[in-house]
Order: C-alpha cells, then sequence, then structure tokens
C-alpha cells in the first residue's frame, strides 16, 4: 500500500476538522501520513493518531518563521521536499484558499496532475478519482491524475471523519526554504473573532440573510441560534456592508453543503446557488413569489421574513421545549 | 510601470453551460464574456495605472478566437494594448498548460505587476495566479480585497478561512484581487471608440517557444472521466404566510424532517 501525505489544517497547532475527512478518505487509497508544518501539541499528535496516521511528519526550517512570515511558497517548498524523499501515492490538501496555492505551486514543482474542490475520492484500480460539482452545481465531474503523483484539495464535509488509531510514528523533517520563497511576507494577520456558532462550511445547518434583511440579520441569527445553526450571508448583503464577507456563501464565498439551508430574503441568483446548491433540504422565506430561488426548496415561505422568522424562532424553541 | 492583466473568456454563467462529448467546455456553442472576476483585476490594474504616471496596461488572454472578445472588452475599460494567444493546440488544455501558455506570454512582455482575478466563474479552481507566480519565480501576492501600492512595493489586505492578513512584496510580482477589491468601470462610449485603435496582437505557441505536445487535451495531466448533469431539483410545497401560518408550517416542515 503507498503512503498518501495529508496536509495537517491548523491554526496555531489547533488541527482544523477538515484534515480528520482528509485522512479518513487517505485511507481509502493507502496508508495516511499526517504532514504538520510546524510544531504541534501533544494532543494534535494524539488526534492525528486517533484519525488514522500511520506516520506524523513534523516539518520544520532552520528558520522556522518562515511559514508563519510568508505566503504559501515555503508551505509549497517544504512539502515538495517531503514528497521528493518519501515517493507518496498522493497528497491530499484542504480546498481553502491557502490550500489550493500551496497545491498549485506544488504540482508545477513536481510536474504533478492537480485536481482541486473534490466533494468525494475514492480509489480505483489504487489511484484517486475524484468528483467535483461544477457549473454551480447543475454538474458533476469525475476526474483522475493521470501523470506525477497526484495532488487533490479535498473541500470540507467531503467525508464524516472516522476514527481508526494508526501507529502515529512521528518523524522529524528538515526543510530547506530558499530565499526566493521568502517573498511575499505576512506583515500582518488579525485572527477571525469567534462566533460561538458553527463553522460556515462545517455546518449540519445554515441560515443565510440576503438583501431581504434590509440590514437587519437579528431575526436570521436568532432563527440560526435556535437551530444551532451557522450563519451566512448573500453577496447583496455582504456588499451592502450588513454582514462581513467571511460568511458570504456563493461562487465568491464559500460553499455549502449542509443538511438543511435556509435562504431569508434572498432572491437565488445564480452566484449564490453556486454556493449552495448542493444542501440537502433547501428552504426559502422571501416576500417575492417570483423569487428564482423558489424553484429550487423542498419548502417555501412567501411573506416577510422580518415577520416569519421571529415567529418561527418561537415555534422551534417552544417545540424543542 | 507595465501592468500585464491576465484575464479569461468563459461561457455565460446564466446561459446553458455544458460539456462536449470529450468532456471539454462547450467554449464555442454557449455564448461567452470577459470573466465577471476578472474585470475587478482589470478595474484594480486600471487604477494603478491612474496613480502611477507612464504607467501601461497590457491585457493578455488565452482562448479560441472568440476570446478576443475578452480583451476588446479590457480595451474599452481602458487597457492600452491587447494580446491574443490563440492556437488549436491549445484546446483542452488543464490549468498546468494553460499558466505555462500565459508564462511564456508575460515573459515576452515587459512586467512589473502580472494582476489576475481571484478564479474563472467557469473553471473555478483560483490556481492560474499561484501557478504563475512558481512558473515565473515571482512573489505571489494573492485574493487582495484592498491594494495598495507605492513605488514598487505592493500591500493588499488578504481575508483567509482564519485570519485577515496584510501581505507584502516587492514587483515585480503576481497580483491577484478578489470581488471585494470594488466595483469595475463600466467601458464608456469614448472608450468603446478608442478601443478600436488599440494595438492587439495575435500570438501563436510557435511565437512562445511552446511546443504543441506540452499543451492540450492529450498534453492535460488530468483526465475528466466524466460528466453528469445534476437532475433539477423539485419544487416542494410553498405556502404564503397569514397571521403567522408560514412560521407554524415551516416548523411542521423541520419537525417532519427532524431538525427539530
Amino acid at each position: 500500500m503507498s503512503e498518501i501525505l495529508v496536509l495537517v489544517d491548523h491554526v496555531d497547532g489547533a488541527v482544523r476538522k477538515t484534515t480528520n475527512e482528509l485522512l479518513t478518505i487517505a485511507r481509502r487509497l493507502g496508508e495516511p501520513s499526517a504532514v504538520f508544518i510546524g510544531s504541534p501539541s501533544d494532543d494534535a499528535v494524539a488526534g492525528l493518531k486517533g484519525f488514522g496516521a500511520e506516520k506524523i511528519y513534523i516539518v520544520s526550517a532552520d528558520d522556522d518563521s518562515a511559514f508563519t512570515s510568508y505566503l504559501v511558497a515555503p508551505k509549497a517548498e517544504a512539502l515538495a521536499q517531503l514528497v521528493e524523499k518519501v515517493g507518496p501515492g498522493a497528497v491530499l490538501i484542504s480546498s481553502s484558499a491557502e490550500g489550493k496555492e500551496v497545491a498549485a505551486r506544488l504540482a508545477v514543482k513536481l510536474e504533478s496532475g492537480l485536481i482541486t474542490d473534490a466533494v468525494d475520492v475514492q480509489a480505483e484500480d489504487g489511484a484517486p478519482v475524484t468528483t467535483q460539482s461544477v457549473f454551480a452545481g447543475s454538474y458533476t465531474v469525475q476526474a483522475k491524475v493521470t501523470k506525477g503523483t497526484p495532488i487533490i484539495t479535498v473541500k470540507p464535509n467531503a467525508a464524516t471523519p472516522e476514527q481508526a488509531e494508526g501507529a502515529g510514528a512521528v518523524e522529524q523533517v528538515p526543510v530547506t526554504i530558499s530565499d526566493a520563497a521568502k517573498a511575499a511576507k505576512i506583515v500582518a494577520s488579525e485572527p477571525r473573532k469567534a462566533t460561538g456558532r458553527p463553522e460556515l462550511t462545517e455546518a449540519a445547518i445554515v441560515v443565510s440573510g440576503g438583501r431581504g434583511t434590509g440590514g437587519n440579520f437579528e431575526p436570521v441569527e436568532k432563527f440560526a441560534d435556535s437551530l444551532g445553526a451557522a450563519v451566512g450571508a448573500s453577496r447583496a448583503a455582504v456588499d451592502s456592508g450588513w454582514y462581513p464577507h467571511s460568511f458570504q456563501v456563493g461562487q465568491t464565498g464559500k460553499t455549502v453543503s449542509p443538511q438543511l439551508y435556509v435562504a431569508a430574503g434572498i432572491s437565488g441568483a445564480i452566484q449564490h446557488r453556486a454556493g449552495m446548491q448542493t444542501s440537502k433540504t433547501i428552504v426559502a422565506v422571501n416576500k417575492d413569489e417570483e423569487a428564482p430561488l423558489f424553484e429550487l426548496v423542498d419548502f417555501g415561505v412567501v411573506g416577510d421574513l422580518h415577520k416569519v422568522l421571529p415567529a418561527a424562532t418561537e415555534e422551534v424553541t417552544k417545540r424543542k421545549g | 510601470m507595465n501592468i500585464v492583466v491576465c484575464v479569461k473568456y468563459v461561457p455565460d454563467a446564466t446561459a446553458d453551460r455544458h460539456f462536449e462529448a470529450d468532456n471539454t467546455v462547450d467554449r464555442v456553442g454557449v455564448d461567452g464574456l470577459l470573466s465577471e472576476l476578472d474585470e475587478y483585476a482589470v478595474e484594480q490594474a486600471l487604477q494603478l495605472k491612474e496613480k502611477n504616471e507612464g504607467s501601461e496596461v497590457t491585457v493578455l488572454t488565452v482562448g479560441p478566437e472568440q476570446a478576443v472578445d475578452a480583451v476588446r472588452k479590457a480595451l474599452q475599460m481602458g487597457a492600452d494594448k491587447g494580446v491574443h494567444v490563440v492556437d488549436d493546440a491549445i484546446a483542452g488544455s488543464d490549468a498546468l498548460a494553460t499558466s505555462l501558455v500565459l508564462a511564456e506570454a508575460v515573459k515576452k512582455l515587459e512586467h512589473d505587476v502580472v494582476m489576475c482575478g481571484m478564479a474563472s466563474t467557469d473553471g473555478t479552481m483560483g490556481v492560474v495566479p499561484a501557478l504563475l507566480a512558481e512558473r515565473l519565480g515571482l512573489p505571489q501576492v494573492t485574493l487582495g480585497s484592498v491594494v495598495e501600492m507605492q513605488g514598487m512595493e505592493v500591500r493588499i489586505k488578504r481575508d483567509g478561512d482564519t485570519a485577515t492578513e496584510i501581505i507584502g512584496g516587492t514587483a515585480p510580482l503576481v497580483l491577484s484581487v478578489t470581488d471585494q477589491s470594488g466595483e469595475a468601470r463600466y467601458p464608456s462610449f469614448k472608450g468603446i471608440m478608442a478601443a478600436k485603435k488599440k494595438p492587439l496582437e495575435t500570438w501563436s505557441l510557435s511565437d512562445l517557444g511552446v511546443d504543441a505536445s506540452q499543451v492540450g487535451l492529450s498534453a492535460a495531466w488530468t483526465e475528466v472521466a466524466e460528466t453528469t448533469a445534476r437532475p433539477p431539483r423539485t419544487q416542494g410545497e410553498i405556502v404564503t404566510d397569514e397571521d403567522g401560518s408560514g412560521a407554524k408550517a415551516l416548523a411542521e416542515f423541520l419537525a417532519s424532517k427532524k431538525f427539530i
């Protein structure tokens, strides 16, 4: 069985859920090895082992700040050196903005095929076959890499993380980072404030607000909280400055694929549909009965969200008792 | 300062986008246009030009015959000259091969800033700026929602998944901007007229010294095995809210689906 490298997605050492999904996928393809760039805590190592990592490579450079002070390029260089050393069957990376850029640079360095935004990865004759959702969710595409080491970036929620104890053998990997890779400097970094709600791309339920909120997201947030949901926003709401861009659902924001997506006051332009069309169940609340989003819904309420959502929040709270 | 903006001609997202029998995107049978997300790149390039006297903006595209429309639109918006790389051998290229052609074309042009949009609206991979930076050996200052440039020093605001960062680099570099960077201008009547007289060159692969065997569908490092149209969603029940009936019906629906 070949070794499958999983680049660990972490924020200052805290491993993100997508990494556990990648390790779960990696087990279908071969023996998962976690690649941790930086210094993991004991908890992080135990977590990776618990999701099946047979090996855990801890990658460090002479100048450790290379990875935290410069954008993307140092990570790609480090990964390339590791890939050349171990010759894996594939490299799996989270489909974040940074993850995709690391993957892109790695593909050029290794002269290897690149697939991004996989929503599923399965093994076929020992090689990964990916599924992507394209053209605003109106088509699915199955693809494979035909040259070099398959480099695949995988979307959140592509797999349900399954625990499986791996050997978790830790190996230190010293790498050299070129000066050329230290050219785009991270001058300042401000972590995103915690909202206390589930992560948008990981949530089972998402409630989004659009133009119809008129800038008042309180009914959307309260309804979301009654359901334990994440809050999203349409581009119109974000462009109006009503909600931060990091919560935008759609082509140029986040793609979500939750069990339940509730769109409140969102008409449903193709750009928005691109970000939510693959949701399992879709509900819309909109004053305008002609809103295109109603064509997609499993359930729709024609009505004012400022009246419907607070009343629905009350109903949900009552039913939950 | 010399700014090269890389733009893509894409099938209109509101049209019936589909695949050909060989699983490549139909780029001819569907109305195409300059990718909306590249308009932001053209806009930021023009703003840099306006702030730096003596600057020149060159629009570069790789694509079929019709792709010249994307270049024309950018010229109408205010870019100074255009380059269209067109060659039958390029059809079906993956992102890696496309970036190779773009990189070789950029090398032939004076460039301090290589400007890109955040992603195309058809492939939506969002990897070409990073691929270009890697191939050109230039700093990658990407996904800027705010761009500032003083002399050759560029700073952008980058809204990541977990943090908002300020990224700095020194030109020459590859710069990409998001749809948060500011509305793109519409071509004025004057701009449309002026564009007709602007230089527009057509280059083939041999002009770039790229061998046909390095590009196209047969040279792609990935293979699309299958494309399937997703069955359209069927509309469910729609109720009209009257005195709170909508909320009750909604809660009832959510309970029936076990969300409550």
